[in-house]
This record gives C-alpha cells, sequence and structure tokens, in this order.
C-alpha cells in the first residue's frame, strides 16, 4: 500500500514554545576536531526588511567528512561530542549566530566530492512549507568543483557562501534573502 | 559506498506552493525565482537522530506540567509516524505547540486579549514506539483571531513537528479537529491544492483511544517520505 506525505503547513508566528527545547546554536562539545567557527547573519523579507521570526536548523559533518548517521558508511570516524544538528532562532533584531566547525567533505552524488557545506532548513511564519538551501565556505577551492553548487547558475552561487569578517577571524557572515535581484539560492528536494 | 537512493517526489497537489497569497504573510517571503534542483546526495538522506532519552516520559502529557490543571476539555491525541511505504516510523521525535482553551498562546507576540493559563504551557514532545505509535494528552485549543484580512479567525489546530530518520523527511504541519466550522474559511488550511490532502489534516474522533470519564480520544496518522527503492551496491 503507499500512502501519501502529510501536506506541509506553516510553523507560524509561535513556534518557539514548541521548538525551544531543542535548541542548539553551539554545535561543538567537548573534544571535538576541527576549525571552530561562528556563523552569523540576518534573514531580509521581499521590503529588505530583517525577519524576527525565523528558526534555521543545521545539518552537517564533521570535521573527518563523517557524518553521525547508519546511513553514512564511509570508514571514517564519528565523534561522540558531535552530532551535527542545530536549531538557532533570529532574535528579535532579526540576527541569528551559531558556533559550528568547518566539516570535512562529503561523497556527492557520481561518487565524486562534494566541498565542505551546512545543509540548511528554514522555518517562519508566512512559510507553509521550509525552504532548504546550503552554506558554503569562502576561499575553499572545492567550491570550483562541487557538484550541487555546479547545478546554480554562476551568477547565484555566491549567495551560497558565506563571507569573512574583517577584522573578526573565525567569524564568518552568511545572510538569507528571501526575495529579491539577490536572492538566496533555495533547493528543490521535492518537498 | 552505496548508491543513494532520492526520495518519492510528491503526488501533485499533495504540497502546498511557498506562495499562497490568500495567506497574505508568504507574500513578502515566499522565494520568487524557481527552486534549483538537485539529486540526493548523503547530506540529505542522513539527519539527527535522537535518542529516546532527550524526552522525559511525562513530556507528552501537557496537562501535568504545572500544580494544577489547565482549564479546558481534556482530550487524548494519538496515532502512528509511517512512511509512504507504510512502514512505521520507530523512535522518532514527535514535537507539538498548541493555544489554551482560550484560544491564547503563552508567547510575547499573542497579544489576543483571552487569558493565559497558569496551567497550561501549550508544548510536549514525544517519541514513537516500535510501530510508530505516539500518545498526548491534552486539551483542546481554542480558536482565535488573527489579522490575515477582517474578521479572520484560524480553525482550532495544533501544530506538529517531526524529524524522521533523514532531513530530507523533517515535516511541519498542522492537525484540525472534525466539525470545526472555520475549516472552510481558514487559509492555512487551504494551502494546498488537493482536497483530499488537505482533509487528511483534520483528526478523527476515536472511541478506541477515549478514557471513559475522562477524554475525548483524536487520532492523527503522520506520513512522511518514503523512498525510491534502494539502488544495488555499486
Amino acid at each position: 500500500m503507499s500512502l501519501v506525505t502529510t501536506t506541509s503547513q506553516t510553523v507560524g508566528p509561535f513556534f518557539k514554545i514548541g521548538f525551544e527545547w531543542l535548541n542548539c546554536d553551539n554545535l561543538v562539545g567537548e573534544g571535538v576536531s576541527g576549525e571552530r567557527i561562528t556563523i552569523q547573519g540576518r534573514i531580509f523579507d521581499g521590503d529588505g526588511i530583517p525577519v524576527p521570526d525565523a528558526i534555521l536548523e543545521i545539518w552537517q559533518a564533521n570535521a573527518h567528512g563523517k557524518y553521525d548517521h547508519p546511513e553514512d558508511t564511509q570508514n571514517k570516524p564519528v565523534e561522540p561530542g558531535f552530532k551535527g544538528y542545530g536549531r538557532v532562532p533570529v532574535t528579535a533584531a532579526g540576527m541569528f549566530r551559531f558556533t559550528t566547525i568547518k566539516p570535512g567533505p562529503v561523497p556527492g552524488p557520481n561518487g565524486n566530492e562534494q566541498a565542505p557545506h551546512l545543509v540548511i532548513s528554514v522555518f517562519m511564519r508566512g512559510l507553509l512549507k521550509r525552504l532548504v538551501t546550503r552554506m558554503y565556505f569562502p576561499g575553499d577551492a572545492r567550491n570550483a568543483s562541487d557538484p550541487i553548487l555546479n547545478l546554480v547558475e554562476p551568477a547565484r552561487r555566491s549567495t551560497l557562501i558565506a563571507k569573512r569578517t574583517a577584522g573578526a577571524p573565525g567569524t564568518l557572515e552568511w545572510n538569507i534573502l528571501l526575495q529579491g535581484p539577490d536572492e538566496t539560492v533555495f533547493f528543490d528536494l521535492g518537498l | 559506498m552505496k548508491k543513494v537512493a532520492a526520495y518519492r517526489a510528491p503526488y501533485p497537489g499533495t504540497q502546498p506552493n511557498h506562495l499562497h497569497s490568500p495567506y497574505v504573510s508568504s507574500i513578502k517571503r515566499a522565494p520568487t525565482k524557481p527552486l534549483v534542483q538537485i539529486p540526493y546526495t548523503l547530506s540529505e538522506v542522513t539527519g539527527p537522530l535522537f535518542s529516546s532519552k532527550i524526552v522525559a516520559p511525562k513530556a507528552s502529557d501537557l496537562t501535568r506540567q504545572h500544580s494544577g490543571e489547565p482549564l479546558g476539555e481534556r482530550i487524548i491525541v494519538s496515532g502512528r509516524v509511517l512512511d509512504e511505504n507504510s512502514r512505521p516510523l520507530a523512535n522518532t521525535v514527535v514535537e507539538i505547540w498548541q493555544a489554551n482553551a482560550a484560544g491564547r498562546y503563552r508567547h510575547d507576540v499573542d497579544q489576543h486579549d483571552a487569558p493565559l493559563d497558569p496551567n497550561f504551557t501549550g508544548c510536549g514532545q514525544a517519541v514513537t514506539d516500535a510501530e510508530g505509535h505516539y500518545r498526548f494528552v491534552t486539551i483542546r485549543p481554542g480558536e482565535y483571531p488573527w489579522r490575515n484580512h477582517y474578521n479572520a479567525w484560524r480553525a482550532a489546530h495544533i501544530h506538529f513537528s517531526l524529524f524522521g530518520p533523514a532531513f530530507a523527511t523533517r515535516l511541519v504541519t498542522q492537525m484540525y479537529f472534525p466539525g470545526d466550522p472555520l475549516i472552510p474559511f481558514d487559509p492555512i488550511f487551504n494551502c494546498t491544492a488537493d482536497e483530499k490532502a488537505r482533509n487528511r489534516l483534520i483528526s478523527a474522533f476515536d472511541w478506541e483511544t477515549t478514557m471513559p470519564e475522562h477524554a475525548l480520544g483524536y487520532r492523527f496518522d503522520l506520513i512522511l517520505r518514503g523512498r525510491e527503492a534502494t539502488p544495488m551496491e555499486d
């Protein structure tokens, strides 16, 4: 028998009471290897106004490029202090900020390698279903051959790559634009 | 390394589009450029898995989180979590949140002048058992006005959030109540084109889970995305 996936509905304006117990803006536990980074940014609506009621969910591999999940059968170590899950609400001023490590590369769709990246779900009032995007790292030579980035028209790829922050090493800035000429690239996973 | 099996695309009309202009908040927040289609990779078929221990057993009873009992009609909401291939999804986290019996959320942004209930927070968590069953005890949430359009009211609903086995299976939805006269007028309920898909958001009154002299039972099953046949080992 084949069933039909339940239809998605918006998280609405009050998701904080349901989501807060599992918030996580520091993905890095004790003894975790990798370069620690802080990623911060804002989410802008079609009028260029920062969205004050959104929440990001992050999923990523560890510094070895290993996901803490049974379907990742690569011969690479998981690390007990690193799950790879984050849930980060924006503040009333529309800012999000979280600390993690730069993941290692993971396999791509054809056995090729993907550049280090985070996969991200964006939820907010007004979104009837989540948005799915990715964040890549600035100055990483592997971005040029990443099989997913290469499916994006070249002029829009920069929306998926965080920027270094002047005077703050270890801090990256990445904004999400929901609409407009510089609209962030969102992916179709058949949701 | 196994090749990655994709998750099936939804049947046409069974999921909302990002833009649904009767829901006014979607107008400035829905993307305007086409989404970029990508193949499934290890990044999307993996996802956070949580130990059942992160959810306290009492977290599924929203009527026992304070010293007194919340006001309103006590109800039992239960059901199963399955994938599209009818396989039960065991050990998956189910999160809910809702308004109190008067239609007010315990949230700074909720300005509706209905009373808060000191004995009701309005959030709970459960983990599905080996057959995919979950169960919550809560109170029936009230309907409430909102500012989407003149005289706009939300039908009574409970928000549901599930992870499932992968990043790809994440689902957030809302459960409605049978016979609610506001349902046909609720632009959020109506955002999904397919009528049958929409109507599956309405729970069913259920004698089997109704507890005599205690609480009415409502049944709400949730279906997460299923996979294409797993490809053979390379």
